[in-house]
Formats: structure tokens, C-alpha cells, sequence
């Protein structure tokens, strides 16, 4: 039987995170479809069609589907996925959102934040903030995922020519309505997916101060995170909140300006392939996983970083 | 207008987690136990609705061995009027978890319920969103703001991107997320108060749900340990690091 990739994107663009989830379904077996759920969202269904490995792609287009909401993704998918033997979607706050409510739909279990396939029934999953790995065996007929997407590189966006089959039933639950939606606009990297991220604390001190965080990574070309501390004191806004309850990130570069190195806030950036630590506190935990520990004022440190870039 | 809050018991947060050295689990033998942060934040919006006058009476339901009565007693001096403890065994999973709570939820009808997004043991993320499908209601999770309209929650929703707001009609489900609010400390003459509050224990067997295993728990390791580097003196240093022998500039 056939695996189910629920594709993640905003109605134009296919998002690199749906790559990462085809990757994990290749692990597990070949014959992968995905679907397209949302409104006016045919150039979508397109790129899908054109990702490596795919075969086949479910385009449901309608009104209903445009800004994900759960009541009413969550049946067309349990329906459709009645005759596959898995279904994945990225581990993002939209996955989160819907696979649980496809799960009870369909009377089965779900594992999330998968970080590792072992075979078409086991997967590793990082329990107690990451603090401990488990290894699962679903015993569900239809195995649901939702997966890590740092844990697995992406699929090819090119190569693959599946055909695309509409979907007519509609599912519009009328249990709720999208009401508005503030997203941050930035001309910088992603960050879930930016090869380097720079991240401030509360060391930082205040919103304006994290300029020097931004102008650092500008020369980088790097995303903009920050720890839950600066987050909760109101320095920056909720999506740029890296850590166990806010975004896993793995780039090859993360800078930690000012942050201490709480649990929480390693769990989400302690799979980076080098990590940077600036801090005055030269007791700060987070120079026990920093390859590089630099023990200064960051108000010193950063901009002189800056200029020697 | 009443509100149902369902509250798990995990570790608690400061402690260290340790890992059983037969890889069978992690080893909870004489660990201090706590009402999960997550949860507590549920309770603090629900004792908030009815101080503004919005909910009539909150009531808060745990499942678990006799244990767990000490949580429900927490949430209980946080200002909730009633719990229900719901016995079992063990901790059941989420799906079978989500399933004994839609039964309290036929018995009790509640116009709102609110959960944590998830538990900081399993780190599931699943219960609110499969009571929500089992109940037939909407859900607002990862709230960061919930406000009664009419006949509707508002609820703010902390996503990837950045804020989402729905309106769902009620009843619904609510999952908090971490800015949602700040709880209250418990006072002493709340927590004395708390211990007569009435508490009732009912058996899954009772509810006639039946427990059934989704996921098999096969081996639970510690994680790779990250190797600590070296301290560089100077910002020149580091920049000759990032460049020469990491290679990442």
C-alpha cells in the first residue's frame, strides 16, 4: 500500500518542510502520493507533482481548505487515508494541529516528532525534551507520523511527473472560521530551514537591542531566533522562539547571543553542526555544548564580530 | 457557563531525567512529581473566566492511579471548584486518554475545555486535537489569547508563522500554550480549602471505555551526548575558528 504525505504550504508555494517528510516516507517504502489540501492552490499541486519519488497527487481545492483548519482537513484526510498503510505530515504547528484529530478520526494511534525510521512499523522519537530518545512500534493498521523535519534532508523538488487527481467531496465542518492572521514579514532566511542562525536571550536586554542581533545576521545571511526568556519578556514575537516548544532548528552555523542554555532552549538547536556561545556569565550551561565559547559583553562582542566578517 | 479542565501529573520540570540502565524507560522511583506546566496554565485561564464572571463553575478531571488525586488538589487550590479522577493503572495513551475524557465530557457538557498543548513527559501533542474530533468540536490550539463572544471562543494561536485567530463555535476545545498567561501561586488558605473541595473517582471500567495499545514502547536511550568545545579568547579568534577549522564562514 501507498504512503500519504499531507503537503505543507500557504496556497502558492509548496514548503521545503513537505521535502523533508517525503524523504522520511522514503525510508519506509517507494510508492508515495501526496495531497494538496487548500484554496486556489493548483500551481501547488504542480510543484508536487514534480517532486522526486512522488506518483501520484490528491488536489482538494476549495474555500473551506484555505487556511488549514483542522475540522475541516482532518476528515478528507482520514478519508483518503483509509487506503494507505502510512501518513505523514511535517512536524510543523499546522501538523501538529491536524494529524491528532486524523488520528482519533480513524481510531489510531499517532507518533510524533519522529526523528528516525528503523523499519515500516518503528520509529525513534526524543521524549522529555529531547532528554531521552524512545524507540516505537506502532501497532495501528494505518501508521500515522508526524516527523522531525531537521531529522531528514530533503526530497529533490525536480525529477518526479506524477499525475494529479481532484478530490470533489468537500468537508466544511462549520465548526470554525478563520478570523485573521498576523504573520511576520522578514527578507531573511527561514528559520527552520537557514544554513546559519543567530539567536539572542534576555542577555540582550531589550527589543531594540536585538539591532545588533539582525545587523550580525544580515552579514551572515541568517535567520533571527531568540530563547523563550526574550520571547516571554516581550523582546520579539512568538515565531522566532527556538526550543523544545517553539522551533527545532539544525542549521550548519547557530550563534547564541546572551542566552543561558536552559533545557528547553537546547533541546531546539543542540543538533546544529556548530555552535557558537557569547555570553558574560562564563558559568552559563550553554558553553557546555558550545564547540566555541567566546566569554564577553555581547554589547562588545557582536558588533566587533560584525566588523570582521 | 462551565468549564472543564483535564490536567496530567509529570515530573516535575527542574528535575533531571534519567534513563532506566536496562533502556526499558526513564526511571521516575522517588522522582518529585508535578502538575505539568502546560496544564497549569489551563487551569489559571479557567479560574480567570469565572473571576471575570464568564464561567460559572470549573471543574478538573485527571486520569491515573490514586496519585494523581494530588494534582487535581493543586488545580483545586489554583480555584477550581470539583475534580474527577478517572482510575487507571497505568497512564494510558493519548487516543485512549482523549477517549475517557469525551466520556466526561457527555456527562458533564461543558461549554469550553481547555488542556495543555501537551505533556512535557511524552511530548505527544495529541490529546486536546483527538478529544476535539472524538466530541465533534473545534479547536483552538497553542493559545496565546482566548476571549468569549456571543457564542463563540476567539482563540489566538501561536503558529509557525506567527498568529493565527479563529472563532469557534462552543462548545470547543482549547489547548494552552506558554503565553496564554501567568499562573498564580497557590495561597496556604487556598490549598487548606482545597482539601474539602469535592473529589470524584470513577474507574475507566465504569465509563466503559476499553484501554486499548496504540504503540508499543521498545527501548528508551539517552541522547547523543554533545561534546563541549573550547573557550576562544577573542572575537579574532572565533572568526579565525569559524573560517579555518570549522569551515562554516
Amino acid at each position: 500500500m501507498a504512503i500519504l504525505i499531507i503537503a505543507e504550504h500557504d496556497n502558492s508555494t509548496l514548503k521545503p518542510a513537505t521535502l523533508h517528510a517525503v524523504s522520511a516516507a522514503a525510508l519506509i517504502g517507494d510508492d508515495l502520493e501526496i495531497l494538496v489540501a487548500g484554496e486556489s492552490c493548483q500551481s501547488v499541486a504542480e510543484q508536487a507533482s514534480k517532486v522526486a519519488g512522488i506518483s501520484k497527487v490528491y488536489l482538494a481545492d476549495d474555500t473551506a481548505y484555505g487556511h488549514q483548519l483542522a475540522e475541516n482537513v482532518a476528515p478528507l484526510v482520514a478519508e483518503l487515508g483509509k487506503n494507505f498503510s502510512h501518513i505523514l505530515a511535517p512536524s510543523t504547528t499546522t501538523g501538529k494541529n491536524l494529524m491528532p484529530r486524523v488520528a482519533a478520526l480513524l481510531d489510531v494511534g499517532l507518533q510524533s516528532d519522529v526523528i528516525a525510521v528503523e523499519g515500516a512499523d518503528t520509529f525513534k522519537r526524543p521524549i522529555y525534551a529531547g532528554n531521552a530518545i524512545a524507540t516505537v512500534r506502532s501497532l495501528d493498521e494505518i501508521k500515522l507520523l508526524t516527523v522531525r523535519t531537521t531529522a531528514f534532508d530533503a526530497a529533490a523538488a525536480e525529477g518526479g511527473s506524477a499525475s494529479t487527481e481532484t478530490l470533489t467531496e468537500l468537508y466544511d465542518s462549520g465548526l470554525s472560521r478563520f478570523i485573521s492572521e498576523e504573520v511576520a514579514k522578514s527578507d531573511r532566511p527561514e528559520l527552520t530551514s537557514a544554513p546559519v542562525v543567530v539567536s539572542g536571550g534576555r542577555g540582550m536586554g531589550n527589543g531594540e537591542n536585538f539591532a545588533l542581533i539582525e545587523r550580525l545576521a544580515d552579514k551572515l545571511g541568517a535567520a533571527v531566533g531568540a530563547s523563550r526568556a526574550a520571547v516571554d519578556a516581550g523582546f520579539v514575537p512568538n515565531d522566532m522562539q527556538v526550543g523544545q516548544t517553539g522551533k527545532i532548528v539544525a542549521p550548519d552555523l547557530y550563534i547564541a547571543v546572551g542566552i543561558s542554555g536552559a533545557i528547553q532552549h537546547l533541546a531546539g538547536m543542540k543538533d546544529s553542526k556548530v555552535i557558537v556561545a557569547i555570553n558574560k556569565d562564563e558559568e552559563a550551561p550553554i558553553f557546555q555544548v558550545a564547540d566555541y565559547g567566546l566569554v564577553a559583553d555581547l554589547f562588545e562582542a557582536v558588533p566587533a564580530l560584525e566588523s570582521k566578517l | 457557563m462551565k468549564v472543564l479542565v483535564a490536567v496530567k501529573r509529570v515530573l516535575d520540570h527542574n528535575v533531571k531525567v534519567r534513563v532506566k540502565s536496562d533502556h526499558s524507560d526513564v526511571d521516575l522511583t522517588n522522582i518529585k512529581m508535578a502538575l505539568n506546566p502546560f496544564c497549569e496554565i489551563a487551569v489559571e485561564e479557567a479560574v480567570r473566566l469565572k473571576e471575570a464572571g464568564i464561567a460559572t463553575e470549573v471543574v478538573v478531571m485527571s486520569i491515573g492511579p490514586k496519585a494523581v488525586q494530588e494534582q487535581i488538589r493543586t488545580a483545586l487550590a489554583l480555584g477550581a471548584d470539583r475534580g474527577i479522577q478517572i482510575e487507571t493503572d497505568t497512564m494510558p495513551e493519548s487516543l485512549s486518554v482523549a477517549k475517557l475524557i469525551a466520556k466526561v465530557v457527555e456527562d458533564e457538557r461543558p461549554s469550553l475545555i481547555i488542556l495543555g498543548k501537551q505533556a512535557i513527559d511524552s511530548d505527544n501533542n495529541q490529546t486536546g486535537q483527538m478529544l476535539a474530533a472524538l466530541t465533534g468540536m473545534g479547536q483552538g490550539t497553542f493559545a496565546s489569547d482566548v476571549e468569549i463572544q456571543d457564542n463563540e471562543a476567539l482563540v489566538t494561536r501561536e503558529v509557525d508563522g506567527g498568529l493565527q485567530t479563529v472563532a469557534l463555535r462552543l462548545p470547543a476545545i482549547v489547548t494552552s500554550d506558554l503565553r496564554l498567561n501567568e499562573p498564580r501561586y497557590a495561597s496556604l488558605p487556598n490549598i487548606m480549602k482545597a482539601k474539602k473541595k469535592p473529589l470524584d473517582v470513577k474507574s475507566a471500567a465504569e465509563l466503559g471505555i476499553e484501554l486499548r495499545a496504540h504503540t508499543e514502547l521498545l527501548k528508551v536511550e539517552p541522547p547523543a551526548e554533545r561534546q563541549g568545545g573550547i573557550k576562544v579568547a577573542s572575537v579574532e579568534e572565533l572568526v579565525d575558528k569559524l573560517k579555518n577549522e570549522a569551515k562554516v564562514i
